[in-house]
């Protein structure tokens, strides 16, 4: 909950190992001043998403400058708008999805966030790697 | 912004400009407050080496000569950081060796 000047990064996969791995490869390239969070797999262990381990990893990557959150498969993407939702109503306006591959999204996004870009530049960043 | 200062530098990194040091020449370029160019040719495309997606876009090679312009009260601050950090590989050696 502290103040920080940098947008967030949350990353989530159907895979823990993939969102671990991810945010391995953010924090080796980019550092550690971003804040980030990251979570992976279904409450059992499986793969998939889960809504209370999206809103934990937002909570870790929390930035009053806002939080922008890589998604892979269909599932992540409707787990996370869902944890959006249920967000406190002055943080909803600050979180944004992007769409975007998960990895290079994460890495891009990440720089980004690094020089103190706005959230919507940071999601503007992640989001120039998709094909128009 | 049409007053630039100007250098190059050859990269001699093995693979070139890749994933992690385009990272580390971004982060370097958005610490100064001008605005930071590079390019393949000294007649450019210019792209803003602010931009991670497009200095990792330009996937420039070992042995090319990397152009860089600067403008701004920090210019020649940050051709001379931004030269002596590809000069130094980006600090990969250090990093590859680490990785083995």
């Amino acid at each position: 909950m502290q103040a920080n000047d940098k947008v967030g990064i949350v990353i989530v996969s159907h895979s823990s190992d993939v969102a671990r791995g991810t945010a391995d490869m953010v924090r080796q390239m980019v550092g550690g001043d971003v804040p980030l969070g990251f979570c992976g797999g279904n409450p059992d262990g499986g793969l998939g998403t889960d809504v209370a381990k999206i809103l934990k990893a937002i909570d870790e990557a929390w930035s009053d400058k806002g939080v922008a959150i890589l998604v892979d498969l269909g599932g992540a993407e409707t787990n996370s708008e869902m944890a959006v939702e249920m967000l406190a109503p002055e943080r909803q306006g600050k979180v944004v999805i992007c769409n975007a591959p998960i990895v290079e999204g994460a890495v891009m996004a990440a720089t980004e966030a690094w020089g103190g870009a706005s959230l919507e530049d940071v999601r503007r960043t992640a989001e120039e790697l998709s094909p128009q | 912004m049409n007053n630039w200062k100007s250098s190059s530098v050859v990269i001699r990194h093995a693979v070139g400009l890749h994933a992690r040091p385009s990272v580390k020449l971004t982060k370097l370029a958005k610490t100064f407050a001008g605005a930071v160019q590079i390019a393949e040719s000294p007649d450019g495309p210019w792209i803003d080496a602010k931009s991670i997606v497009k200095v990792m876009a330009m996937k420039a090679k070992q042995d090319s000569t990397l152009y860089l312009r600067a403008s701004g009260g920090d210019a020649a601050t940050a051709l001379d950081a931004l030269v002596t950090l590809v000069e130094r590989n980006c600090d990969e050696d250090r990093a590859h060796a680490a990785s083995g």
